[in-house]
């Protein structure tokens, strides 16, 4: 038992922050639940996104209603690659990546094949809620498959990596790149075995790499070095995950970008509910920044000068 | 955000709570431990008499509440009698009368009264009480004057005083004594003469009338008491030893000089008096008694309720317990479970299976559900058909469980056709999925998690005295709302947490 109080007295020295609290002091403080369909619903994510002239991947079409399967294996024999995601899915479920086909099969990014008949049914059951929040019917939309800068084609293994900014009060806080590995089957989930690798926000260079709880150097899969890459297009990366916070309003939350081979940034989406494992992968507390940046947030009212205080006073903080 | 409104809200509740529970407790005596069974007694007076034909009036002396009996219940029956209950002299008396009657005649009066733990001392009097007549006069004066100044040089204060007066008119071979008692020598008598004494020393005193409750009697006498006041307040002393104090199942009808019943226009009357002692949930016993001492209370007990809407209460009220031990287990330790509330409504039935069976029967059924899940996942069909079928599954699962174990004799296996199998089929569904996406490793946790839940949910929520003390003071609830409230806003660490972001801890390799 006292050991117990000692560790939850270093962590909190070590401003880690947990879920409770994230909960309470952050996400429902921070974040006005009428905003949350805005995330929610990648959709309209998108819609606010293009709108505001930033780039996501191109929407190749939305299925709404089950009838509209039968006529998905012929609107999907236009594109050789693509992604199929539940528009309000959480945590990557039920997103599919097809990187070419075999016959009549979709070849996914793991490897697998998949038959019509199955993806047919994988659409059913995005439709019918299986992946969205609160069960609730949903949409499944088909986008262009992002193909990834080659800074992080040694350090992945299949799948896409991707960039998670958390962005509190438009001041960007932390930054970490996941990186799938054969663990993860190609998904960039930290629980499910990606590496989750810190970036210093001030330089965009990657810093330590953490893969399930443990310290790495190298990717278990490819035994390239993680560590001291430096993430292309960084300072976009951070402006446009500021901006994120004019357009949608949420005071707490976390950017999903790509980096693609050829367009650039990216956003994927954007998260009202943030995970705590980024704290991990930076081998940091997040709750120092944050109540830094609280003390300071008044002051701070253009996009520009939050990023220099992200740089100048977030990014060394331990 | 301040918290401020949060901290008064909680205190608030749990002021209402507590005050609600202490009134209930201290005052109202609800037990707070299952089981405890009152004193409580029947008594019943019966008069019955021959009429001729005149008008009858009937006075009869009935008890009263006090510091050690409480009547729950009282019932005066009467047929043709008109009846009022009157207050004399601190005294309660029933008085029932009638224009013409005839031939025999019975009256009843029956009460219920509980005994309490009460402490000693009497009732404290605001008043002082005059002293009485003493009535001596002549050679009797004398005598008494004599017999109280030899009794006043043996004593040192009031107690002993009397002492000494109750032993010399008990003593039979006192012939002064018998000069006063003019021959009549029932205890009542001698009481009198007593009091008398006393008067003749400037002491208030007087005669009481009760009757001693025991397990069961058919023909129960009245016992006389003696009472003297002492500057503060009236304190029984016995008529006999002249030891001060009562006996606890002492239960007083009167006081003073009159005899129990007074009757006018009948004959041949006769008293019989009857007790017997009953075995009451004190529950019930204190149910009864909010009648007599808080009728504001009376309309919102829930023993006011008819009983089936009681018993659907009695578990309703747990459920809070339940979801409250899911806030603890989620929020404060961090386990993780299918869905919100199902380890209650397995836990709820459980309560039925008794808990080892719950569990062996709860895993196999989820078990055989999820395989054959799995087994219907090839068939890719859309969402509610796929649980309906899963549902049927269960369902006659279940049957197939009841069947062979009751062929083996087993009874508990019957019982499983309680199990809420709609909340078996989500979590069938959800562990299926979780499986699907996030491996078995991840299902089978959180399975367990639930299981682990509904196993301590159903241990809090049997436990005999949890659900005793939440039926009986409902109130507890608020209290309990109040800490759930206060839980809303706990932001520190998880317990399984602490394990999770213990790797930030370590310093780097």
């Amino acid at each position: 038992m006292r050991s117990l109080l000692a560790t939850a007295r270093k962590l909190r020295e070590a401003g880690v922050l947990a879920i409770n609290a994230r909960n309470c002091e952050y996400t429902l403080a921070y974040n006005p639940r009428r905003l949350y369909p805005l995330v929610d619903d990648k959709l309209r994510t998108k819609e606010i996104m293009l709108q505001a002239g930033l780039r996501v991947p191109e929407l190749y079409g939305v299925v709404e209603i089950e009838h509209q399967i039968s006529e998905l294996t012929a609107f999907l024999s236009k594109y050789d690659d693509f992604v199929i995601k539940p528009a309000q899915g959480t945590g990557g479920d039920g997103i599919i990546v097809v990187t070419g086909r075999v016959g009549g099969m979709y070849r996914k990014a793991s490897g697998n094949l998949m038959s019509e008949q199955e993806m047919a049914h994988h659409v059913s059951s995005t439709l019918s809620g299986l992946y969205s929040l609160g069960g609730h019917n949903d949409k499944a939309i088909v986008e262009s498959r992002v193909i990834f800068d080659p800074v992080f084609e040694k350090i992945s293994f299949q799948g896409v990596p991707d960039i998670r900014i958390i962005i509190f009060l438009g001041v960007p806080v932390m930054a970490m790149v996941r990186l799938p590995t054969r663990a993860s089957d190609g998904k960039a989930n930290l629980h499910q075995g990606a590496i989750g690798a810190g970036i210093d926000i001030a330089t965009g260079k990657t810093m330590t790499a953490v893969w399930h709880n443990n310290v790495i150097d190298r990717h278990p899969d490819t035994h390239y070095p993680i560590t001291d890459i430096q993430v292309p297009h960084w300072d976009e990366l951070l402006e446009i995950s500021t901006r994120c916070h004019e357009l949608i309003g949420l005071g707490y939350f976390g950017v999903d970008l790509v980096l693609d081979k050829d367009e650039g940034p990216m956003i994927l989406e954007l998260n009202a509910r943030p995970g705590l494992n980024i704290q991990i992968a930076n081998r940091r507390g997040l709750l120092h920044r944050l109540e830094h940046i609280k003390k300071h947030a008044a002051k701070l009212r253009d996009p520009a000068s939050r990023i220099a205080f992200a740089k100048e006073e977030i990014a060394s903080m331990l | 955000m301040s918290k401020t409104p949060l901290y008064w809200l909680a205190g608030v509740l749990t002021i209402i709570g507590s005050l609600f529970f202490g009134y209930k407790w201290m005052y109202m005596g609800y037990p707070l431990v299952p089981g405890t069974s009152a004193d409580i007694w029947q008594v019943e007076v019966k008069l019955s008499f021959n009429a001729a034909n005149e008008p009858i009036k009937v006075g009869l002396y009935v008890p009263g509440n006090n510091r050690k009996f409480t009547l729950l219940d009282e019932n005066f029956i009467s047929r043709g009698f008109g009846l009022s209950t009157v207050r004399e002299n601190g005294n309660r008396r029933a008085i029932w009368s009638v224009r013409t009657a005839n031939g025999s005649q019975a009256l009843y009066y029956r009460t219920t009264a509980e005994q309490f733990d009460s402490g000693s001392g009497g009732d404290t009097v605001r008043v002082m009480p005059e002293v009485m007549d003493h009535e001596f006069q002549g050679a009797e004066f004398e005598v008494a004057k004599n017999i109280l100044q030899s009794a006043q040089q043996q004593s040192a204060d009031l107690d002993t005083l009397v002492a000494q007066l109750v032993k010399r008119a008990n003593d039979p071979a006192d012939d002064d004594i018998a000069l006063l008692l003019k021959g009549d020598t029932s205890v009542e008598n001698r009481i009198r003469i007593t009091a008398r004494l006393l008067a003749l020393a400037y002491v208030p005193a007087r005669m009481m009338h009760g009757l001693y409750m025991v397990e069961r009697r058919g023909d129960a006498p009245l016992e006389p008491w003696l009472e003297v006041f002492d500057e503060k307040n009236w304190r029984p002393f016995d008529p006999v030893t002249g030891q001060t104090g009562v006996a606890d199942n002492y239960l007083v009808f009167w006081r003073g000089d009159d005899s129990l019943v007074s009757i006018d226009g009948a004959e041949n009357v006769q008293t019989r008096i009857s007790l017997q002692k009953l075995e009451l949930e004190a529950v019930e016993a204190a149910a009864a008694r909010r009648h007599y001492l808080s009728p504001v209370l009376e309309g919102m007990s829930l023993s006011s309720l008819p009983l089936a809407t009681q018993n659907v209460y009695k578990i309703l009220l747990l459920i809070p317990i339940g979801a409250f031990l899911l806030v603890i287990m989620r929020n404060v330790i961090g386990i993780k479970t299918f869905g919100t509330f199902m380890p209650v409504l397995i836990a709820l039935s459980f309560r039925e299976t008794q808990l080892l069976w719950g569990i062996t029967l709860f895993c196999i059924v989820v078990t055989l559900g999820l395989s054959i899940r799995f087994a219907l996942d090839r068939l890719k069909l859309l969402l509610v058909p796929r649980l309906t079928a899963v549902l049927t599954i269960v369902v006659l699962l279940m049957m197939i469980i009841s069947i062979i174990t009751n062929h083996f004799g087993i009874e508990s296996g019957l019982s499983i056709a309680l199990f809420p199998m709609v909340i078996i089929t989500m979590t069938i569904e959800r562990m299926s999925i979780v499986w699907d996406e996030r491996g078995a490793n991840d299902a089978i946790k959180q399975g367990l998690g639930s299981l682990l839940c509904a196993a301590l949910a159903y241990l809090l929520m049997s436990n005999s005295h949890v659900s005793h003390l939440f039926t009986v003071f409902p109130e507890l609830l608020l209290i309990l709302l109040a800490a759930t409230l206060l839980l809303g806003r706990y932001t520190g660490y998880r317990l399984l947490e602490l394990s999770r972001f213990k790797a930030l801890l370590d310093p780097v390799k």
